[in-house]
């Protein structure tokens, strides 16, 4: 049923629907001020749809999409941070004269993408929404112009152009293998019970894992990270580190549980080992930043990595019982959204006022802005992972999932790498409250970007004091999960 | 009819030539040229699997034709930024492209 099929779509196309029109009434608007606020308007017509379709379980179009709780728990997840990033990139926008709307638009259009990544089962989708979605992106972090916006442009560009190459490659093995590019087709095509029976399928799925390990900037695809989050504008930073995390994390899910679900013994050892180098590389080069958007990019990586035990932990899940690894992958994915936006949304309320994101230049801030200094506090308290801050509740529920999992050491692992990632994020929490401030100026929150500042910082906490609201959807969106 | 063996080995091989292109190369123009190159080495991959092991399923068609269309999207947005490089260095050597390191 055809309209029945554009209707379990219309998430997607009403995102993009929405891009075209904010591209479109850029050439009329003179005041580039309303453009954001038409967006955040207008983004509730794809977040109506997507709630709206929550319960459905169904599929369209052969198959390709699939309309089920996992993939709208994603989807809101990046409306609601595209919302965010829109609302807190109004003062960075209005600094380019031309191609506002085209700004907006690109975030938008990479949303699709990523929103379409989560809710796919077939591979040649896969592909074309991931790409659909890092052009996009490539454009935004490009979009200053200056030598350091182009240079990280073009390192972003050749580092996706490789992994998605590699990652083709491994596709066209399995496509080969299996002859078919459906995820569930593959699933029952795999001719061998084990990967390392079958050469050119473990090449395919090891070729995959570094497509998708670019997106989430997991080892070995992790050294874009720092130099891109540097030279990109920092709103859109704070888009790539979360969305795209979010949504690379939603269909490596997808694809290991649905198509290499019969090999899961395999891989699961796979992604214990990236999880345990990803975190100890990202916090080790993290200890050594000046450079307050570097160190974020760094504990990007190390993040990555702890999300990562999600997915190492598929063993925990019993027959008919709790998965606990995806579960806590949703939940860390959640907390990590709400945090990390809420950290980069204060250092963009900062550095749009003093003009540095030096960590240095941080000192004294609890003098200067003590609302500041103490939101970017929790922000980075919940990174670490503390008490009452969500961050700790996310930390929590993966090292569960591993310990259940039998695999105590990456929970150890992971421990010990949540101890030493305290060394660098207690650093710039010592600079701003310990050192003096240069000078008594104040810092001051402008409305638009204290509205997103206050968003996230009051999801940290409540869900930090709550969790189980959030964690009760992350059990609903994973329950009918392939296993 | 030549074997499949010979054409996944040509394909692995032009694989090999982009990737070390891309790794050992310095102007910009030619690293795009060397990742291009691995793409159509998966493209020979795909069309060699369709024809070779089931000619009735199409997928693996169908997926290098979108391969290709990705890539001229990729390039002319690849191109744009190379430009912007050229503009504001006066060179497309990515060995001058360190502002930023750890």
């Amino acid at each position: 049923m055809p309209l029945r099929d554009l209707y379990l779509l219309s998430p997607e196309i009403s995102i993009v629907g929405v891009a075209f029109i904010i591209i479109m009434l850029d050439l009329w608007i003179e005041r580039k001020g309303l453009l954001p606020i038409l967006t955040i308007v207008l983004l509730g017509l794809p977040l109506g749809f997507t709630i709206s379709l929550w319960g459905t379980e169904e599929q369209a179009f052969d198959g390709v999409l699939v309309v089920d709780t996992f993939s709208i728990f994603f989807k809101v997840l990046l409306i609601g941070v595209v919302t965010a990033v829109v609302i807190a990139s109004q003062e960075t926008a209005a600094r380019f004269r031309r191609f506002q709307g085209e700004y907006y638009g690109l975030l938008l259009m990479a949303t699709a993408g990523l929103m379409l990544m989560a809710a796919t089962r077939e591979l040649i989708t896969i592909y074309l929404s991931l790409e659909l979605s890092t052009l996009s992106a490539i454009a935004l972090v490009a979009f200053f112009k200056d030598t350091r916006s182009t240079e990280s442009g073009l390192k972003y560009l050749v580092l996706s152009g490789v992994s998605s190459a590699i990652m083709l490659y491994g596709m066209a093995m399995v496509l080969g293998v299996t002859g078919t590019s459906s995820l569930v087709e593959i699933a029952k095509a795999a001719p061998v019970s084990s990967l390392a029976d079958n050469p050119a399928l473990l090449l395919g799925v090891v070729f995959i894992v570094a497509g998708f390990g670019f997106k989430i900037a997991s080892f070995p695809f992790q050294m874009w990270v720092p130099d891109v989050y540097q030279g990109a504008p920092t709103p859109v930073t704070a888009y790539l580190s979360v969305a795209s995390k979010a949504a690379g994390f939603a269909v490596l899910l997808r694809v290991f549980y649905l198509a290499f679900g019969d090999f899961s013994s395999d891989w699961s050892m796979l992604f214990g080992v990236l999880a345990v180098i990803s975190m100890s590389l990202g916090n080790f080069a993290a200890i050594f930043q000046t450079d307050i958007k570097r160190l974020l990019a760094y504990s990007t990586i190390a993040h990555a990595g702890y999300i990562l035990i999600g997915l190492a932990a598929v063993a925990s899940r019993v027959p008919g019982g709790e998965a606990f690894g995806p579960q806590g992958v949703l939940f860390y994915l959640t907390a990590y959204a709400f945090t990390n936006l809420g950290a980069f949304f204060v250092v963009i309320a900062i550095a749009n006022k003093i003009g540095s994101e030096t960590i240095d230049d941080f000192a004294g801030m609890s003098k200067r802005s003590p609302l500041l200094a103490g939101l970017l506090a929790l922000c980075l308290v919940s990174l670490i992972g503390v008490p009452p801050a969500v961050g700790f509740w996310a930390k929590l529920y993966l090292f569960n999932a591993a310990v259940q999992a039998d695999m105590v050491w990456l929970a150890i692992a992971g421990a010990i790498n949540t101890a030493i990632s305290a060394f660098y994020y207690l650093r710039v929490i010592k600079v701003m409250y310990l050192s003096p401030a240069p000078t008594e100026e104040r810092v001051r929150l402008t409305p638009p970007i204290g509205l997103a500042v206050a968003m996230t910082t009051t999801g940290v906490l409540f869900f930090g004091i709550a969790p189980w609201f959030l964690l009760d959807f992350a059990i609903r969106a994973t329950s009918g999960f392939p296993g | 009819m030549i074997e499949l063996e010979y054409v996944l080995f040509l394909s692995a091989v032009l694989f090999s030539l982009g990737l070390f292109g891309v790794l050992a190369r310095r102007n910009a123009v030619m690293i795009l040229l060397a990742i291009e190159l691995m793409l159509n080495a998966v493209n020979i991959n795909l069309v060699a699997f369709t024809v070779y092991l089931s000619p009735d399923l199409l997928v693996g068609i169908i997926f290098a034709i979108f391969i290709i269309t990705v890539a001229a999207a990729e390039l002319a947005l690849a191109l744009a930024i190379v430009l912007r490089l050229y503009r504001t260095r006066s060179s497309v050597n990515v060995d001058e492209v360190n502002l930023m390191r750890w």
